[in-house]
């Protein structure tokens, strides 16, 4: 009972009364001779969360989501229906309305067959069910009472905890049937401070494929609330952040947004195929400064991006992208693998049932290098230290990416000075990479928090790298100082 | 489309009242003293075209559930997607369960009664368009290749795509409060990519309405795609330094977002905006009128009630460059200890009173400065009104544009830039709820080289 593929047949399939031949007969509805793929997806997601808020507790939500998207891909076309209700009609009918794409063709007999369990990057659990409702408010509790007794201008603090149980069933039409169940959990906090009539903000949290117990460990949770009360009262002291072109050293972990909107997005095989991306046609050229390597990985224990296997049933992978500053791979799923001559990466993710997958990333990051960050920050005479950021975004076309501070100091001599405010840093995704001049021994992922945005689809993904030195990134502050 | 119910718009509108009816009974039989739930169903086609293959053809049929359940000033709530009978009393169950561990909130209850919606205006928001696959294909690619063939330097594309959707949303509370209204949203859009020596740009138009004939010409949304990827070829960074900056008008509805967000009673109850303790007081220059217009005939926003069932009714956020109200729900109201303003859910067509200057007249007001047409990002701190974004645009002297730029960014504080506001164009050019035309600001840090 703790293999994924029985837990999803017994609280997806037995309940909507699906069995085997009804699964033979779905299947057979796709598999004319005239697509080249299809596949079913089932998924059934239960998310619970809590709010504190002004002190209580607040509220708290239950949501279910359930269903199957269905489709069927011909060439470059593909077909796609889906259905909230799991019984065998209403597939039927978005089977039928799926394969419509395609011309209508003989009607094909396939049997499904199971893929043996793969490997455990997490186990199959229900994180809801992992800590009594009690204790979950009681751990709000605590972090509000902690941040609150940090300091005398904490105003305002909210907190969040959510737990997510999703099983997803996966039946390709060469009758494979793969199964995942993906715990996922997450603690947020966000506290107000204020002083002398100025008001900031700080956040911070994380998160894992696991269960609330996580957040107790080396007393994680109390922990996100000192550092978004940390965050806030620096930014309490901040200065106008420098505009113009300047050194900027990125500080270990979450900084690695750089990695996932510069070239990340730059790198998933569809842009690729469709020759859209700034990166289009570039395989083995330099594309990063020598000691550059950054990769894609599903596979670590227990991530936020982490997957077993992707949406598509593939086993998700240790993707190298770019390897010694040379552009060494894309990330690809089914449909876009197949097009371009190559294997699926074990990219090929959706938001839910009611969206088709695309490639996309799981935990990106850049290999650790040999330098002391002390020493790369002591490089440095005038210069931006970010360490902290909000999100970013990148047009893969033009290349042009942005990411947005929400802490960073001034370096003047080598040190580490002022904070300055908030500034997005703006630069050019294939060029970018190109001006690391100093990679730090100090490798680190981020805490867990990371939501991935593409056409609409919200995906969880984590980003990681050591403390970087670029030479010549745009800071967007509005200080007078212009010329560093 | 080939996934339609056979029940009519009335009678499916009828049986999820009586859904959200029994909802609510069921609630009341669990003990809980008030309750109130609202369920969304819709159906719709979807389809995309690139270089001139059909590329992707989706079916979608979505339904929803949300309810909240109080139990004194103690409150729950969950939410479904499957609305079987079993599904709903379930949900019903996990929102009491909830309520078991949320704690005394004075303000948790729900709107004043004498407040419901019991007139539900018909806003002229429902005309379904029941168009064929194979046509949807052929407005789709007839879109694509206008921008493919608008010029020469239009060399790939990621497809023009047409999208027909209709909805029902019903939403009821213990009141005794049950609405619902059925609504269509359709629309066509186009994104082409343009090269020159070895850099590409990739630009996009769209067009969305109520009504299919309210669309633009399909031929026309692949034209404006492939002008506007055209025009940013040969884009260049610029150096540091300060200038003026107008927004182009479809961008200047950023502007607005972050004034409804900073006056939004969320914001103002949990001390996270700039515009704190504003009322009343003026934030733009006196010629500034903002106005909401829930009641639009096929407006994109349009609502005859908002999500806790208040009739909603025209006002000025802004009038005289004076903050005149904040966007209040029930909840954020009593928390502010100010009445609703029938905002749950959020803000419904704004209007920002246009100027006389076209966009020619606005340019020569800028004379020397930046003209933003594309802003990057999330860098936008609403409890400080910082501002700090990438941009690309085209540099402007004398009135005239020069050349296209990049890789910019813009920077201020929304406080300064609302008071800095020069002009409001009346080169509203763009689909959307917010009607407004360009922004002039009179001055904004640049960063560049």
């Amino acid at each position: 009972m703790n293999d994924p593929i029985t837990i999803a047949r017994n609280s997806i399939l037995a309940p909507a009364g699906l069995d085997d031949q009804d699964l033979d007969r779905l299947l057979g509805l796709l598999a004319g001779s005239d697509l080249d793929a299809a596949d079913i997806y089932f998924q059934k997601s239960r998310l619970q969360s809590w709010v504190l808020e002004d002190g209580i507790i607040k509220d708290g939500n239950f949501s279910i989501e359930q269903g199957a998207g269905i489709r069927a891909v011909s060439g470059e076309k593909t077909g796609f229906a889906y259905s909230d209700e799991l019984e065998y009609p209403a597939l039927a009918q978005a089977a039928e309305a799926a394969r419509a794409i395609a011309r209508a063709g003989r009607q094909a007999r396939v049997r499904i067959g199971q893929v043996p369990a793969g490997r455990r990057l997490y186990e199959p659990i229900d994180p809801l069910a992992s800590l009594p409702d009690e204790d979950k408010v009681e751990l709000l509790k605590r972090v509000d009472a902690e941040a609150r007794r940090q300091d005398p201008r904490v105003k305002e603090v909210s907190a969040s905890v959510v737990a997510v149980h999703e099983t997803v069933l996966v039946l390709s039409d060469d009758g494979t049937l793969a199964a995942d169940v993906r715990p996922l959990i997450r603690l947020n906090v966000s506290v107000i401070c204020e002083d002398k009539g100025r008001r900031e903000q700080g956040g911070s949290g994380g998160g894992a494929r696991t269960d609330l117990g996580w957040l107790m460990l080396e007393g994680r949770a109390l922990a996100f609330a000192r550092e978004a009360v940390r965050l806030a009262l620096t930014n309490l002291e901040a200065e106008p952040a420098p505009a113009g072109s300047m050194t900027v050293v990125l500080g270990p972990g979450w900084p690695g947004v750089l990695l996932h909107e510069a070239i990340g997005h730059g790198l998933e095989g569809d842009f690729n195929r469709k020759g859209t991306s700034a990166f289009a046609g570039r395989l083995g050229e330099r594309v990063a400064a020598p000691g550059v390597t950054v990769v894609d990985d599903g596979t670590l224990p227990g991530r936020r991006g982490s997957l077993n296997m992707d949406d598509e049933g593939t086993p998700s992978q240790h993707t190298v992208l770019i390897e010694d500053g040379i552009l060494r791979g894309y990330m690809q799923d089914r449909l876009n693998a197949r097009l371009m001559g190559v294997a699926s990466t074990g990219n090929g993710r959706r938001e839910s049932y009611a969206h088709l997958p695309m490639p996309r990333m799981t935990n990106t990051y850049m290999l650790a290098g040999t330098r002391d960050p002390a020493e790369i920050i002591a490089s440095v005479s005038r210069g931006l230290y970010a360490v902290n950021f909000g999100g970013g975004q990148v047009d893969i076309t033009s290349g042009k990416f942005v990411f947005s501070t929400s802490e960073a100091y001034l370096i003047e001599g080598g040190k580490i000075g002022r904070p300055v405010k908030g500034a997005t840093l703006i630069g050019n995704g294939p060029d970018v990479l190109t001006r690391v001049s100093m990679i730090g021994n100090d490798l680190a992922l981020d805490a867990g928090v990371g939501t991935c945005g593409k056409e609409g689809q919200s995906v969880p993904v984590g980003v990681g790298q050591p403390t970087l030195r670029i030479d010549g990134l745009t800071v967007g502050g509005t200080g007078s100082d212009a010329s560093m | 489309m080939s996934i339609t119910s056979t029940e009519d718009t009335a009678e499916r509108l009828a049986r999820l009242e009586r859904t959200i009816e029994d909802l609510l009974s069921e609630a009341k039989r669990l003990g809980a003293t008030a309750a109130e739930a609202a369920v969304g169903s819709s159906a719709g086609l979807e389809v995309g075209v690139r270089l001139g293959e059909v590329e992707t053809v989706e079916h979608t049929r979505d339904n929803g559930l949300g309810i909240t359940v109080y139990f004194g000033h103690r409150k729950g709530s969950s939410s479904t997607t499957d609305l079987s009978p079993d599904s709903l009393r379930a949900a019903v169950k996990a929102a009491c369960a909830i309520a078991v561990h949320t704690q005394e909130d004075p303000c948790a209850h729900l709107a004043d009664p004498v407040l419901m919606a019991l007139d539900v205006l018909d806003l002229d928001l429902y005309h379904p368009w029941s168009i064929g696959v194979e046509e949807a294909i052929a407005i789709a690619a007839e879109c694509e290749d206008a921008a493919r063939g608008f010029d020469p330097r239009i060399v790939n594309s990621e497809g023009a795509s047409l999208s027909a959707h209709s909805g029902l949303q019903v939403y009821g509370n213990s009141h005794g409060f049950v609405g619902g209204y059925p609504s269509t949203r359709h629309g066509i859009s186009c994104a082409v990519i343009g090269e020159e020596g070895d850099t590409m740009q990739r630009d996009y138009w769209w067009t969305s309405a109520r009504a299919a004939g309210d669309l633009e010409p399909a031929r026309l949304v692949g034209e404006r795609a492939a002008a506007r990827t055209v025009a940013r070829l040969g884009g260049r960074q610029l150096a540091t330094c300060k200038a003026p900056v107008l927004f182009r008008a479809e961008v200047a509805t950023g502007l607005v977002r972050s004034l409804v967000s900073a006056i939004s009673g969320g914001s103002l109850y949990r001390r996270a905006s700039f515009l704190l303790d504003h009322l009343g007081e003026r934030i733009f220059p006196e010629f500034v009128r903002i106005h909401e217009q829930p009641h639009l005939p096929r407006g994109l926003s349009s609502a005859p009630f908002d999500g806790d069932g208040v009739a909603t009714w025209a006002k000025d956020l802004v009038s005289e460059g004076v903050l005149r109200t904040y966007v209040l729900d029930a909840y954020s109201g009593c928390r502010l200890k100010l009445p609703t303003t029938g905002n749950a859910g959020g803000v419904r067509n704004l209007m920002v009173d246009m100027g006389e200057r076209d966009r020619a007249g606005m340019l020569a007001l800028m004379g020397t400065g930046l003209f933003v047409t594309e802003l990057m990002g999330h860098g936008v701190n609403a409890v400080t009104g910082d501002y700090s974004r990438g941009a690309a645009g085209f540099w402007v002297e004398n009135g005239e544009i020069q050349y296209p730029v990049e890789e910019i960014t813009i920077a201020g504080n929304l406080k300064a830039m609302f008071a800095g506001l020069v002009a409001v164009g009346n080169d509203c050019d763009f689909p959307g709820s917010t009607r407004t035309g360009s922004w002039l600001i009179d001055e904004m840090t640049i960063a560049g080289q």
